[in-house]
């Protein structure tokens, strides 16, 4: 195996980390409004990803910076090319970002339930475009000889990177609706696994569609094999949670997408990105790398600390296993006139 | 304007404000660690109550600088794909670098510090900030270390027949002297601006009279930490100041407006003439200063812009070489300026509280208060300073930066994005702003523990 396909494989894994851990803190926040009846609740939820969600966004950090240095051709006509689709999920980010902090800091009705939207709206609007992102890449787009993206936003946006979209978006609400079953207790926990089940029926026939149409079109033996597989543990994990083993579900649905991104980037391969103009003019693994000394020397790096930052984040997860509950959520005594909403919103 | 316009637009605005929340982050998050290990070791509440208040300072900050963060990543593809393709290979990696090594430290610890109080033994908590402190200066390191590669590029050799470099010593791009030389100022300001914030934020408080147990001895440490850090601040820069004289000559000829290699140059303080320094009407001059910071030597040679510009024509061919002088001369100047005044009234004001002293007049609380401005701008200027004094460059002597933009980017979508960003960031600054002014006046409340409850009350908890 070339140093080359071992940097595509490594920010492969970096990709499946992202969309495993940040894909349930974006289910959470897509749920934050449905699920969360009055402040309480939406307070534990957000505190179930409190202490996780900013190292799970370090994922996506350290996927764009071993793109960059790594394959520098594929980083700069990927993120050239994906310019307002880019745009759009950095500005998701950064509202979504900023909201955990700034929603905590004053303590009104109004204020939280504003930031509760912008916390959907900075989950969700993400969670679409990575699948629509991705699709594209597999699929191909107009690239010239000069690796030069020669489409606009809305070359994006056809049926099968909207599938791939509609994909992400479910999946990623099942996962975080599968993750609040597993880290709450009380009410939540049921509306959470009721809520489960219904994404998964969303979830279930569109990822079947998706892997089908990409397999019959991208498909490699290899990929096949990966893509029943995760069809597999996606059907697996919503009978879980349809029976209520909360803990199996969530390794399922965590398998389906490592599943998924492994069968997307071996579709992919030996493509980094296909160009639909002329396939002579598609980016590959070995034409956009970097030359072996960078990657030798990231490839040291990452061998020894990425051993370590796994030992420390999995570590977080460890200290705050503990069901999270609406006593564990101190309301401050100066206030105490917490306005509880009315009951019987969507769930 | 063109593609290329606006892209440089858009990156010295999102940098600018990208850099008005880090130097505080950096600088901050040390102050706060030594305040939580204070309370450790002394046990006095009074640590307790400085280290939450000030805590909360600082994480509406950081989350501020994260998430504008995120754009700098991803606006070199973005915007300057030709760059990228150009540098990846030696760019790249200390940028790899820095999401491995020092995001993943710091995001993952802020998390367990804001979240970990009461779950976590208390060394294992204090540990927690300080990793989150070092993630921070880490972080400032390999980003430094990249852009000083742009200033100063070393460890590589360009790739014959393709428009690439490639690294060719690592090592030589983690010890560049340009990147050591830029940390440590960045690290010593990155204190300024933390202790303008200590000075500001208790000064508010002192002269009110509130909270004085907590927000005197900020005050005085504020000023004391302002006065090092300023001292530091100008050794460290003095230091720049002499790679750059060797390293980029043009920009330090740029920084006074001196057009002609002289002996003895002397160092103008202000000037008033024409607005690129070509022709003067009245001027301030310290004789044989630029020389001292250049060279060490008072009659040391200096060299002017058009012999610079000469040289590099015969060295690069044909065209211009001169960064925009009006400003180079004026950031530098005000750099320089905005960081010695804010050090000046620092003194000032430890003279001033000397002994329990608590000033009276109410001009003492209204400076303290409105100097939280200079090293903030100073700070500004010092980056538009090094930007735009490497320009026409972005890597120095490799690639102009006409040659860095994007060819498939559209002048649209730059108009689209950076409307986006500038608009978002208008918005986050008033809010995190207003946040901060709403927290700063409520104070530093008594630790009182809480009836019934078995653990006091969690202090950042969402």
């Amino acid at each position: 195996m070339s140093l080359a396909t071992f940097w595509f494989i490594l920010i492969a894994i970096l990709w499946a980390g992202y969309f495993v851990l940040e894909g349930f803190d974006f289910g959470v926040g897509i749920l934050l409004p449905f699920l969360g009846r009055d402040d309480t609740e939406r307070r534990v939820m957000i505190n179930t990803i409190g202490p996780v969600w900013d190292g799970n966004e370090v994922w996506l950090l350290t996927a764009g910076g071993a793109t960059f240095a790594a394959f520098p051709l594929w980083y700069a006509s990927l993120f050239s090319g994906f310019y307002l689709a880019l745009l759009l999920i950095l500005a998701a980010l950064i509202v979504r970002g900023v909201c955990f902090e700034f929603r905590s800091k004053v303590d009104s009705p109004r204020w939280r339930a504003n930031w509760d939207w912008a916390i959907f709206a900075g989950s969700a609007l993400p969670a679409l475009l990575w699948g629509v992102a991705f699709a594209n890449i597999v699929r191909g787009v107009p690239l010239n000889a000069a690796h030069v993206y020669t489409g606009s936003l809305l070359t994006l946006l056809n049926w099968y990177g909207l599938l791939g979209g509609l994909v992400t978006l479910s999946l990623f609400t099942l996962h975080g609706a599968i993750f609040l079953a597993v880290r709450t207790s009380g009410e939540l926990r049921p509306r959470a696994h009721r809520a489960a089940v219904r994404c998964a029926l969303a979830a279930v026939p569109l990822a079947a569609v998706f892997l089908a149409v990409t397999q019959y079109s991208h498909g490699k033996p290899a990929t096949d094999v990966t893509a029943a597989l995760a069809a597999v543990t996606l059907i697996g994990a919503a009978y879980a949670a349809f029976r209520g083993w909360e803990g199996w579900a969530f390794a399922g649905t965590a398998v389906t997408l490592v599943l998924a991104v492994a069968t997307l980037f071996g579709d992919l391969w030996p493509n980094v990105l296909p160009s639909s103009t002329n396939p002579a003019y598609s980016l590959t693994v070995d034409n956009a790398s970097s030359a072996h000394y960078t990657l030798v020397v990231m490839s040291w790096v990452a061998i020894i600390f990425t051993p370590v930052v796994l030992g420390y984040q999995g570590w977080t997860y460890w200290v705050f296993r503990k069901r999270l509950t609406r006593s564990d959520i101190v309301v401050p005594p100066a206030t105490g006139t917490e306005t509880v909403e009315p009951v019987g919103g969507r769930s | 304007m063109t593609v290329l316009e606006l892209s440089r637009w858009q990156f010295g605005i999102t940098t600018v404000y990208h850099f008005i929340f880090v130097p505080l982050t950096i600088g901050l998050s040390l102050v706060v660690a030594c305040m939580q290990t204070a309370w450790q070791i002394k046990k006095d509440p009074v640590y307790l109550r400085m280290t939450k208040f000030f805590g909360k300072i600082f994480l509406i900050n950081f989350a501020v600088g994260v998430v504008t963060g995120i754009v700098q990543e991803f606006q070199f593809g973005m915007n300057w794909s030709a760059y990228s393709v150009f540098v990846g290979n030696v760019f790249g990696a200390p940028l790899a670098m820095e999401a491995l090594l020092a995001f993943f430290l710091e995001s993952t610890f802020i998390g367990l510090w804001i979240f970990g109080w009461n779950k976590l033994p208390p060394r294992v908590h204090l540990a927690t900030i300080w990793l989150a402190a070092i993630g921070t200066s880490l972080s400032a390191y390999f980003i430094l270390a990249a852009n000083s590669w742009m200033q100063h590029p070393v460890g590589y050799r360009v790739v014959p027949g393709t428009h690439r470099v490639e690294l060719t010593s690592i090592w030589a791009v983690l010890t560049n002297s340009t990147a050591i030389a830029a940390w440590t100022h960045v690290f010593v300001a990155s204190f300024m601006v933390a202790a303008a914030v200590l000075i500001a934020v208790s000064a508010w408080h002192v002269g009110r009279r509130s909270q004085l147990e907590v927000f005197r001895p900020v005050l005085r440490l504020g000023l004391a930490i302002m006065l090092a850090a300023g001292i530091a601040t100008a050794v460290t820069g003095d230091v720049q100041a002499r790679l750059m004289d060797s390293q980029q000559p043009m920009k330090m000829a740029a920084a006074e407006a001196l057009y002609s290699t002289s002996d003895s140059a002397s160092f103008s303080l202000f000037t008033i003439g024409s607005l690129n320094g070509s022709k003067e009407v009245w001027s301030v001059r310290v004789p044989d200063l630029l020389s001292l910071i250049a060279t060490l030597d008072p009659h040391g040679t200096v060299q002017g812009i058009n012999n610079v510009e000469r040289a590099y024509q015969k060295k690069y061919g044909p065209g211009s070489y001169e960064p925009v002088i009006p400003v180079t001369y004026w950031s530098f100047r005000l750099m320089v300026g905005f960081g010695s005044l804010a050090a000046l009234l620092a003194a000032i004001g430890l003279w001033l509280t000397r002994r329990r002293r608590i000033p009276r007049s109410r001009w003492f609380y209204r400076v303290a208060l409105w100097s939280l401005a200079l090293p903030y701008l100073a700070a500004a200027m010092g980056w538009i300073f090094t930007e735009m004094g490497r320009q026409p460059w972005t890597v120095f002597g490799l690639l102009t930066t006409a040659q860095s933009v994007s060819p498939g980017v559209t002048a649209s979508s730059v108009i689209i994005s950076l409307t986006v960003f500038t608009l978002l960031y208008a918005g986050l600054a008033a809010i995190a702003g207003w946040l901060t002014v709403r927290h700063v006046k409520a104070g530093a409340p008594e630790e009182t523990e809480q009836p019934g409850a078995a653990a006091p009350l969690p202090v950042f908890q969402y």
